[in-house]
């Protein structure tokens, strides 16, 4: 029987819960890195026990770890003994270094002014599909890197930030990050990111070149509602089986592409609010998708006091409520974007986290729902893992 | 022999436990001894000052014989006390956040 680990960064640490096929007894581990920021934890599909954790401190900055065990043991990659030293017999312990390729330059900041590009942490990290020593992490302030010996090095893909619209490009609320990286399957050089607040962006060779890719997108907070960037897109995500038809959580409205990203329509339909934070698609049907509505981008917490997750089996626009064993009343907690996340079990079983510090889990595609913790610190991100 | 008193979490980066005891060559100053204590362990590269321009990071502090010289310049000399060891050289997780 295949088992699931699910990977949960909070504000205060990582936590790995494990199960087996039938996801009702869970196994918790962790604190692992007690009192660290665990902006995101994730598994190489190529090797699913080689995990990377991005871990953060406003005090001491960023640190990379990495497991090869399945998150048994950590360690800060290029710091073994025989790797202590590089060619120059300086230290090498670079696999925190992020920076940025070339003189930075400036972004537009939230008073209008032009500001230094600043790395401050990594918000996503996302494994190549085909090898377990590559790695990408989207960073605050926007940029993509990649690391190909398993994170020791890090090397910017700097023409995503090079384009001519980053000047443009300002923070949202929670910083200007690059919070999501899509791989597409079918084509090794084309990739997806997003970034609060400029927009979503496609490279068609690898990461050279980048391109926005907001056409059809309508955001009324931002002085020409249709801009080519300045949108502040919460999260994208695509099907395995269909590298082309993307779906967006922005800001506001709920949105689908089925040109890679060329243009949008939106699928908001008949959600009680079209605000929110993740989106996520179920493992064996590619129309069926999940959200979490919160009420406003100040209240951000679900309409009515009530915890429902949103499923639309049409690919938008007709949304059900799934609300058994969700909590549905006096309920404030949000869901952040990088918090939901799908196993590839049968049913599909699918997972969120809470700002609240509760793991919620689905072993039938969301018609059921049962807390696995409810007492951790705040959630920053689950992933799901199948594993064999 | 310099004794250096990292915060907790930095320790357990390092993986050390209690003090951390350090051989300088050269003149005793801050950046001396955040030398040797990166070239002891790489893993603490940019935990207490920035990669590149070498600055200390806003939110790090280092205590000297009772005195806070995280303002002072990193090559000035330190007290003889921290030469010898009998005084330890303190960084800190400064408090923020109430």
């Amino acid at each position: 029987m295949s088992n699931v680990r699910i990977l949960v960064g909070t504000r205060k640490g990582a936590f790995i819960l494990t199960a087996d096929g039938a996801r009702k007894r869970w196994k918790v581990s962790g604190p692992h890195f007690a009192g660290w920021e665990i902006y995101h934890l994730k598994g190489s599909p190529a090797d699913p026990n080689r995990i990377y954790a991005s871990q953060t401190s406003g005090w001491f900055g960023q640190i990379i770890q990495r497991s090869d065990n399945g998150g048994k043991a950590w360690n800060t990659p290029g710091s073994s003994a025989k790797e202590l030293k590089g060619t120059d017999g300086m230290p090498k312990g670079e696999s925190n270094k992020f920076v940025y390729d070339g003189i930075p330059g400036t972004h537009q900041w939230y008073d209008g002014t032009q500001h230094p590009w600043e790395f401050k942490r990594v918000w996503h990290l996302e494994p190549s599909l085909h090898d377990p020593e590559h790695v990408y992490a989207g960073v605050e302030d926007a940029a993509l890197f990649e690391s190909k010996d398993g994170g020791k090095l890090w090397k910017e893909l700097s023409g995503l930030r090079k384009h001519d619209t980053g000047p443009k490009w300002q923070p949202g609320a929670g910083g200007m990050c690059l919070h999501t990286i899509l791989l597409d399957p079918q084509d090794r050089q084309r990739i997806f990111v997003a970034i609060s607040a400029a927009g979503a962006f496609r490279t068609d060779d690898g990461g050279g070149t980048w391109k926005p890719i907001n056409n059809g997108l309508h955001s009324q907070y931002i002085p020409d509602p249709t801009a080519e960037v300045g949108h502040c897109v919460h999260r994208i995500a695509m099907h395995a089986s269909r590298p082309d038809t993307l779906f967006m959580q922005k800001h506001w409205d709920v949105m689908r592409s089925d040109d890679g990203g060329d243009s949008w329509r939106e699928v908001s339909g008949n959600l009680p609010s079209d605000f929110g934070f993740p989106i996520d698609v179920h493992a064996h049907e590619p129309e069926t998708i999940y959200v979490v509505p919160i009420k406003s981008d100040s209240e951000h917490y679900p309409p009515n006091s009530r915890l429902r997750v949103y499923r639309s089996r049409t690919g938008g626009n007709e949304w059900e409520a799934l609300t058994k064993g969700l909590p549905q009343r006096n309920c404030y907690v949000n869901v952040l974007r990088d918090a939901m996340s799908v196993d590839s079990l049968e049913p599909c079983g699918i997972y969120f986290g809470t700002t609240g510090g509760q793991v919620y889990g689905s072993a039938d595609a969301g018609d059921s729902w049962k807390p696995i913790m409810r007492d951790l610190p705040a959630v920053l991100s689950v992933e799901a893992q199948t594993l064999p | 022999m310099i004794r250096v008193v990292l915060p907790p979490h930095l320790r357990t980066l390092a993986r050390v436990d209690g003090d951390v005891q350090l051989d300088v060559e050269t003149k005793v100053t801050q950046r001396s001894i955040l030398d040797a204590l990166e070239a002891r362990y790489p893993m603490l590269r940019g935990t207490m000052r920035d990669h590149v321009t070498q600055l200390r990071r806003p939110l790090v502090r280092f205590f000297v014989c009772g005195e806070d010289l995280s303002h002072e310049s990193p090559d000035a000399p330190l007290p003889e006390a921290i030469a010898k060891g009998s005084e330890p050289f303190v960084i800190i997780g400064a408090i923020a956040g109430g």
